[in-house]
């Protein structure tokens, strides 16, 4: 049986007021333009993944980082406030599929990966600053790299 | 609002409730413990075959909010991850403000060479 995370996380801020989850009744839904083979992906994680000098993430922290698709592990660093990081951190895979992407790409599963990928830190309590702030931002990245696809990953 | 502005998406989860409130157009599930949505560390088999699987379901997946759910287990032989996870204790207790803002400077002095 699925962990049951909604009462959990009651459990674990019930010091606080309660949260109140995003209950969406509507699911937006945009078909495939095309095959996956031929379409180019953007790749996602709210693992709070930086690439090299870039500044780690803070409470409430709506920025995002853009991190290289030819990124070396070892250039790869975690930060986050909302999941224990220890695993992540000996590999980022564990969050951040680049490899895996990578390797997709070069199989012409995907058509090609989009560059770069995005990380930010997914602890964020308030649901506004994603939409308003961080959402837009990745929206226009998307766009500008004429994305066909978005891939995401949340951690 | 990414789909709306024309971009369709797919979403891993290992969390299947919070997925099922939140409605997101198409998702992948998978049983492991939080942080490890996309495989154990280490794991290049497990990290493919995720990562594949999420790709087919872009493709698979036709009716708006379907959850594929993988067939993958964290550990055959012990469960007791399912029992701690996101409960009381389980965070480690994080790096100081100060500890945090050393490493960090040695990681961008690191790249300043």
């Amino acid at each position: 049986m699925p962990v049951a995370y909604i009462p959990r996380t009651r459990e674990l801020y019930s010091d606080f007021t309660p949260y109140r989850w995003i209950v969406n009744e509507t699911v937006p839904w945009t078909p495939l333009k095309k095959p996956i083979a031929e379409s180019k992906i953007a790749l996602m994680s709210s693992g709070g993944i930086m690439y090299r000098d870039q500044p780690r993430f803070h409470h409430e922290d709506a920025s995002y980082r853009r991190i290289p698709k030819h990124a070396a592990r070892e250039d790869l660093y975690v930060w986050h406030f909302g999941y224990p990081t220890a695993d992540a951190e000996k590999d980022p895979n564990c969050v951040f599929p680049l490899d895996g992407m990578r390797e997709m790409e070069a199989e012409h599963v995907i058509g090609e990966l989009s560059d770069p990928a995005f990380s930010f830190m997914g602890g964020i309590y308030s649901a506004r600053k994603v939409r308003d702030e961080l959402a837009p931002n990745i929206v226009d990245e998307l766009k500008r790299a004429h994305v066909d696809a978005f891939y995401l990953v949340p951690a | 609002m990414v789909e709306e502005e024309g971009i369709p998406t797919i979403c891993m989860t290992s969390a299947l409730d919070i997925t099922q409130s939140v409605k997101p157009p198409r998702a992948v599930f998978v049983n492991f413990p939080l942080g490890h949505q996309t495989g154990r560390p280490n794991d290049p088999a497990i990290q493919r075959q995720i990562v594949r699987d999420a790709m087919h379901a872009f493709e698979s997946i036709r009716t708006p909010g379907d959850i594929v759910q993988l067939p993958y287990v964290w550990n055959p032989t012990d469960r007791s991850w399912e029992t701690g996870d996101y409960t009381k204790g389980w965070m480690p207790e994080r790096p100081s403000r100060d500890a945090a803002d050393v490493a960090e400077a040695e990681r961008v002095a690191r790249y300043a060479k």
